[in-house]
C-alpha cells in the first residue's frame, strides 16, 4: 500500500473575486522507502502540491476535486483541526529556509524536545523533561551532529546553515513521519553542505522506513537522490517517471528541453546551450490546451486546440503530451546537444586586469576595543590574492559562501576599498575606491549583480536606466536621439523588444530584469564584466539562456568576464581560468580543463563530486567534507584546509603553510601533497 | 515544525500598478476605507475653514461684543461667547489659520532638512553617521516640551521661534526614520551600478534613494505635522503662543478654563477643534501607511 496517494487532484485560488486553478489532475504515488522527486519552476504549483499533501492550504484555496490519501486515510476534506494529529505524526515538513522555521528565542534541544513530546503525548505518554531533553540530544546525534550536547544549548542564529537544516530534520524526525516532505531543503545551502544534508536524508528514510517527498529544481539532484520524479508545468503533471529515464529516455518535450538548457561539467567553452524560450505563464496566462504550448519546440497544431491527456505509457510511467509516441520510437528528434561555436576570437596574450597582493580584513580591532582590552579578530575576507584576467576571457571565482570571492569581486569593482593591494586595467593603474576612478576606467569595468530584484531601481523605466547609463558613461557628449538609438541597441543585444523601454522592473520577469542589468553593463563596450552570481536566482530554464547571452555578448563585444560563483557547471559552460577560493586564499589556479581533471587541490576535488550527476554512472564518489567552513575571524594555522581536509597528510598541514606548487601550462596548487602524488592518489581514488 | 509558510500564491504575476509615489493612488487609498477617508474629509475641512476663515466668521477675533460675554450658544453665537464677548465661533474659525500654518511651515522645514539629513548619514555611513547618530539622539533624550519652554523663553514667544523649536525637535526624528529607511537601500544593486558609472553624491541620495525612501517620509511628514500641531496647541496653553489678542486655540483653552463653571462652552469648542484636527492628521497618515504597506512599498 502506497504511503501516499493523490488521484486527479485539482486545486484552485480565490484571486480578485474568482476562482483561478493552480493544480489540475494531478495523481501520483509515493510507495514506502521511496524517495519521490517533484520538478517544476516557480510558478509550476510545486510548493502547493508539496503542501496540499499535508492537507495544508492556504486560506483562499480550495480542493475542487480529487482525493489525498495519506497511509491509508482519506484526508481530503478534513478540517484543520482533525489534521493536527496527523501534522507532527505521520507527515512532517522540512521548509527551504531553515531559519525562518526555527523560534530564534528557544535553543535548538528545546525545539526538538518539544517535538518528542508532542508525539509522546500523542502515544499517551507522559515523558519527563530530562527523558524529552535526552531524545533531542539523540535526535541531534542520529542526524550527525557530532557535538550534539553543546548544539542542543545554542540558539538558531549561532548555527551555520547546514547546521540549521539539520536540525530542522531532526526535529522532523521528532515525529517519526511516515511522509517527509523536503520543500527545497538545499537551495540555500553550499553544494559540499548539500550533499551531506541529502546524504543524511537518504540514509534516514531508509533507517525509519519512511517516504518522501523531495520537492527542487534541480534535476540532477533529483536523479540522484530519488526512485521516481514528477514533473510539474503550469500546475499540471507533463511527465512522471522512474529517475532512470531522465537520463536514458525522457518522454516529454518540456523534460527534455530542461536537460538540455542545463550546463554540464566539461561542457567546454565553444558551445551554446540550447535553451527553452519565454518564460513560465502565470497563473493567470496559462494557455487552455497544452500549459507548455508556447515554449515547445515540438508543438504542432492539435497542440493548441485539444489539452493532451495523461497518458499511461508502461508501468507506473505517464505522460501528458500529444507527441510523445514520436518521441519514444524516435521519430521526433529534439536538439540536446550543445550546438559548437565556430571558433572565436583568439585570446589574446595580453591582460586586461591585474590585481596583486589583494587584502581587505573586515571588523579591525578598533581603539575602543583596545581600552576596553576586548579580544576581537579582525575577519581576514580576502588575504593576499593575485588576480588576472585575459583579453577576451573568463576568469571564474569559485568557492563556498564564507571563502571571500564576493569581497574580492567587490575590492576589484572598488566597491570596497582594499586594506591593499594594486589594480591595473587595460596596464593603468587603478584608484582602489571607484569614486577615485576616471570615466573612462570606470565605463571599462562594469558589473552585473546577484539578485536581479534589486539591480534596477524600482521607480525608473528600463529605458531610463539604461539611458543615463549610456549619456553617463560616454566619452563624449551624446543627444537624445543617439541615446534612444543606442539603448534600443542594448535591449535588442540582450533579446528584449524595444516596448521594454517603457516598462518598470516590477513589470518584469526576475529574468528580464537580469537581461536589463546586463544591458545596463555593457552600456558603453565595457572591457572587463564583473559577474556576481548572475544566475544563481533564476528559475532552471532561464539560467541556460543568460547564459548563452554572457557568452554570446562576449564574442560580440570583445569584453571579459570575472565570474564569481558557486554553480561550477556554469564555470565549466563559461569560464577559460578558474581560481579556487578557500578561506581568503586562492587554493587552485589553471585553466578549467585543469582544474576540472586531476590532480587538483583536495578541496576542489570535493567540490566537483559534489555536484550532482544526472547518470549515476558518471558520479564520482563522493567526498565528504566535514563540518562547516571555519570563520575567517579564526582563520586554521597551517593549511586554512587541514580542518576538512580528507588528504591531509598530518603535523606538517597543521603547522606550516603549503607551497604554490607549479603543476605545469600555469597550473598551480597550494598544497604539501607533491604534485605527482596528488595525481596518483586521485586517479586510483577515481 | 510549527511555522510553514504558504507563499503559495507566489507564482501570480498580477498586473501591478507603476510604482512611484503616484498621486491618484494614494488619493485612491485614502479615499478607499472609512477611517482615512474621515480622517482625509477632517483635514481638507480645516484647511477650508483656514483659507477661508474671514469670510466664514461672522465676527472679528478680537471684538468683545458689548453685553454679550458668556453667552451660550445660539443661532447669533454658534458657539457661545468667552469671558470677554467675543464670538468663540469666529475665533475657533480664526485660529486655525495660525495652528495649521506654523506647524505645516515647521514641519516642511523639519521634511526637507531632516530627510537630507538622513540620506546623507544612511548613505555615507562610518564615522560620519556614528558621530551625527548619537549627536541626534542626544537632541531626542531632552523632552520636547522643556526645550520648547527654554528656549521660547529665550527667543521670546513668536511664531519664528515657534518655527524654529518644532524645526529643532522634528528634524532629528526625521532624520533617523529617513536613515534607516536608506541603510537598507544603501547595498541594493541600483545604488552600486549607479557608483560604478561615476554619479555624484547628489544624484545617488536624491534620484535613487529618495524615492525609495518617499513613502516611509510621507507617512513621517503626516505624523510630525500632527505632532507639530498638538506641540503648538500646549504651547498656546502655557502661554508661549502666538500672543494675544491673535486666537490661539491652545491659549484659548486655558483662558476658558477659569470660567468653566459658567461658560463651558468657551473650553469645548477650542479643545473640540484641536482634539479633531489631531485625530483627522492621524487617521490620514494612518491611512497613509496602509496605502504604501499593500503596495509594498514600505
Amino acid at each position: 500500500m502506497p504511503v501516499l496517494s493523490v488521484n486527479n487532484l485539482s486545486i484552485d485560488y480565490r484571486l480578485g473575486g474568482e476562482w483561478v486553478n493552480a493544480l489540475r489532475d494531478i495523481t501520483l504515488e509515493i510507495a514506502p522507502l521511496e524517495i519521490h522527486g517533484l520538478v517544476g519552476e516557480s510558478g509550476s504549483g510545486k510548493s502547493t502540491l508539496a503542501l496540499a499533501m499535508m492537507r495544508y492550504l492556504s486560506g483562499n484555496a480550495r480542493i475542487s476535486a480529487g482525493q489525498i490519501i495519506l497511509d491509508g486515510e482519506d484526508i481530503t476534506h478534513k478540517r484543520d483541526e482533525e489534521m493536527q494529529r496527523i501534522w507532527g505524526r505521520k507527515v512532517a515538513l522540512v521548509p527551504q529556509d531553515p531559519l525562518a522555521s526555527l523560534n530564534p528565542s528557544y535553543t535548538v534541544g528545546d525545539q526538538i524536545a518539544e517535538a518528542v513530546e508532542i508525539k509522546a503525548l500523542a502515544g499517551g505518554g507522559r515523558p519527563t523533561r530530562a527523558e524529552t531533553q535526552r531524545n533531542a540530544v539523540d535526535l541531534l546525534r542520529r542526524v550527525r551532529i557530532a557535538d550534539a550536547e553543546t548544539i542542543a544549548g545554542r540558539y538558531p542564529h549561532q548555527l551555520s546553515g547546514g547546521m540549521q537544516q539539520r536540525v530542522v530534520i531532526a526535529m522532523a524526525l521528532a515525529a517519526e513521519p511516515r511522509l517527509l516532505i523536503l520543500d527545497e531543503p538545499t537551495t540555500a545551502l553550499d553544494v559540499t553542505t548539500q550533499a551531506s544534508i541529502l546524504d543524511l536524508v537518504c540514509d534516514l528514510v531508509r533507517e525509519q522506513g519512511a517516504a518522501a517527498l523531495l520537492v527542487s529544481h534541480d534535476l540532477a539532484l533529483v536523479a540522484q537522490m530519488c526512485q521516481r520524479v514528477t514533473v510539474l508545468y503550469g500546475g499540471e503533471i507533463m511527465s512522471s517517471m522512474a529517475s532512470e529515464s531522465l537520463y536514458t529516455q525522457p518522454l516529454h518535450p518540456y523534460t527534455i528541453s530542461l536537460l538540455a538548457s542545463r550546463p554540464r561539467l566539461m561542457t567546454g567553452s565553444e558551445t551554446r546551450l540550447p535553451v527553452i524560450e519565454g518564460v513560465a505563464p502565470s497563473l493567470l496566462e496559462r494557455p487552455h490546451a497544452c500549459v507548455f504550448v508556447d515554449r515547445c519546440p515540438a508543438a504542432i497544431a492539435i497542440c493548441r486546440e485539444v489539452k493532451p491527456p495523461l497518458e499511461r505509457v508502461e508501468q507506473g510511467e505517464m505522460v501528458r503530451c500529444h507527441r510523445w509516441r514520436e518521441i519514444a520510437s524516435g521519430s521526433l528528434r529534439l536538439q540536446t546537444e550543445p550546438t559548437q561555436l565556430s571558433a572565436e576570437a583568439q585570446i589574446s596574450g595580453g591582460h586586461v586586469l591585474t590585481a596583486t597582493d589583494m587584502v581587505k580584513t573586515f571588523g579591525d580591532v578598533a581603539w575602543s576595543d583596545r581600552i576596553f582590552m576586548r579580544d576581537r579578530k579582525p575577519v581576514r575576507a580576502v588575504d593576499g590574492v593575485n588576480v588576472s584576467i585575459r583579453a577576451r576571457s573568463t576568469l571564474a571565482l569559485v568557492g563556498e559562501s564564507g571563502s571571500g570571492k564576493t569581497t574580492l569581486a567587490r575590492l576589484v569593482a572598488g566597491l570596497e576599498c582594499a586594506d591593499n593591494g594594486d589594480i591595473e586595467l587595460l596596464d593603468i593603474p587603478l584608484d582602489l575606491t571607484s569614486a577615485g576612478r576616471s570615466i573612462d576606467q570606470l565605463r571599462n569595468l562594469q558589473m552585473i549583480f546577484q539578485n536581479p530584484n534589486d539591480a534596477l531601481n524600482p521607480y525608473r523605466t528600463v529605458g531610463q536606466a539604461l539611458g543615463r547609463a549610456v549619456r553617463k558613461l560616454s566619452s563624449e557628449a551624446v543627444g537624445d536621439e543617439a541615446v534612444k538609438a543606442r539603448v534600443s541597441q542594448l535591449l535588442n543585444a540582450v533579446k528584449l523588444t524595444d516596448a521594454y523601454a517603457d516598462r518598470y522592473p516590477t513589470e518584469l520577469s526576475g529574468g528580464e530584469k537580469q537581461r536589463v542589468a546586463i544591458a545596463r553593463a555593457f552600456a558603453a563596450q565595457p572591457a572587463l564584466v564583473i559577474a556576481d552570481e548572475p544566475t544563481s536566482s533564476l528559475d532552471v530554464s532561464v539560467q541556460g539562456t543568460i547564459l548563452n547571452l554572457l557568452k554570446d555578448l562576449r564574442a560580440q563585444q570583445g569584453a571579459s568576464y570575472l565570474l564569481i560563483t558557486h554553480d561550477l557547471k556554469a564555470v565549466s559552460y563559461l569560464a577559460d581560468w578558474v581560481l579556487v577560493m578557500y578561506l581568503g586564499e586562492i587554493v587552485e589556479e589553471g585553466t578549467t580543463g585543469q582544474v576540472f581533471s586531476f590532480p587538483s587541490h583536495p578541496y576542489t576535488e570535493a567540490l566537483i563530486s559534489a555536484v550532482p550527476r544526472l547518470n549515476p554512472a558518471i558520479q564520482p564518489q563522493r567526498i565528504r567534507l566535514d563540518g562547516d567552513i571555519p570563520s575567517a575571524r579564526d582563520v586554521p594555522t597551517g593549511c586554512r584546509f587541514h580542518t576538512r581536509c580528507p588528504r591531509k597528510l598530518g603535523a606538517v598541514c597543521e603547522s606550516e603553510a603549503p607551497p604554490w606548487r607549479d603543476a605545469g601550462d600555469g597550473h598551480f596548487i597550494r598544497c604539501h601533497i607533491p604534485i605527482e602524488d596528488l595525481a596518483r592518489l586521485q586517479a586510483t581514488d577515481a | 515544525m510549527t511555522s510553514i509558510d504558504t507563499s503559495a500564491s507566489s507564482g501570480v504575476r498580477r498586473a501591478l500598478p507603476r510604482p512611484g509615489f503616484s498621486l491618484a493612488l494614494v488619493l485612491r487609498g485614502l479615499t478607499g476605507r472609512p477611517l482615512p477617508l474621515i480622517g482625509t474629509l477632517l483635514v481638507v475641512f480645516f484647511l477650508v475653514v483656514a483659507v477661508l476663515g474671514p469670510w466664514i466668521a461672522p465676527y472679528d477675533y478680537a471684538e468683545m461684543i458689548r453685553g454679550a460675554a458668556r453667552q451660550p450658544p445660539s443661532a447669533e453665537h454658534l458657539f457661545g461667547t468667552d469671558q470677554l464677548g467675543r464670538d468663540v465661533f469666529s475665533r475657533v474659525v480664526y485660529g486655525a489659520r495660525e495652528i495649521i500654518a506654523i506647524p505645516m511651515i515647521s514641519t516642511s522645514i523639519s521634511v526637507v532638512l531632516g530627510a537630507s539629513l538622513g540620506l546623507l548619514l544612511g548613505y555615507v555611513g562610518g564615522w560620519l553617521d556614528e558621530i551625527a547618530a548619537r549627536l541626534l539622539d542626544s537632541l531626542l533624550s531632552i523632552p520636547a516640551l522643556v526645550l520648547a519652554m527654554v528656549m521660547l523663553g529665550t527667543l521670546g514667544p513668536s511664531p519664528l521661534g515657534i518655527v524654529i523649536v518644532i524645526v529643532l525637535l522634528y528634524t532629528p526624528i526625521v532624520a533617523r526614520v529617513v536613515r534607516s529607511a536608506t541603510l537598507s537601500l544603501r547595498s541594493a544593486g541600483y545604488v552600486e551600478a549607479a557608483r560604478l558609472r561615476g554619479e555624484g553624491l547628489g544624484y545617488i541620495l536624491f534620484r535613487e534613494l529618495l524615492p525609495g525612501v518617499l513613502p516611509a517620509l510621507a507617512v513621517e511628514a503626516a505624523l510630525r505635522f500632527s505632532y507639530a500641531i498638538f506641540l503648538q496647541a500646549s504651547l498656546g496653553f502655557l502661554g508661549l503662543g502666538v500672543q494675544p489678542p491673535s486666537p490661539d486655540w491652545g491659549r484659548m483653552v486655558n483662558e476658558a478654563r477659569g470660567f468653566y463653571a459658567q461658560s463651558p462652552w468657551a473650553l469645548w469648542f477650542p479643545s473640540g477643534a484641536i482634539a479633531l484636527l489631531v485625530i483627522g492628521v492621524n487617521l490620514l497618515s494612518d491611512g497613509l501607511r496602509r496605502v504604501f504597506r499593500r503596495e509594498g512599498q514600505m
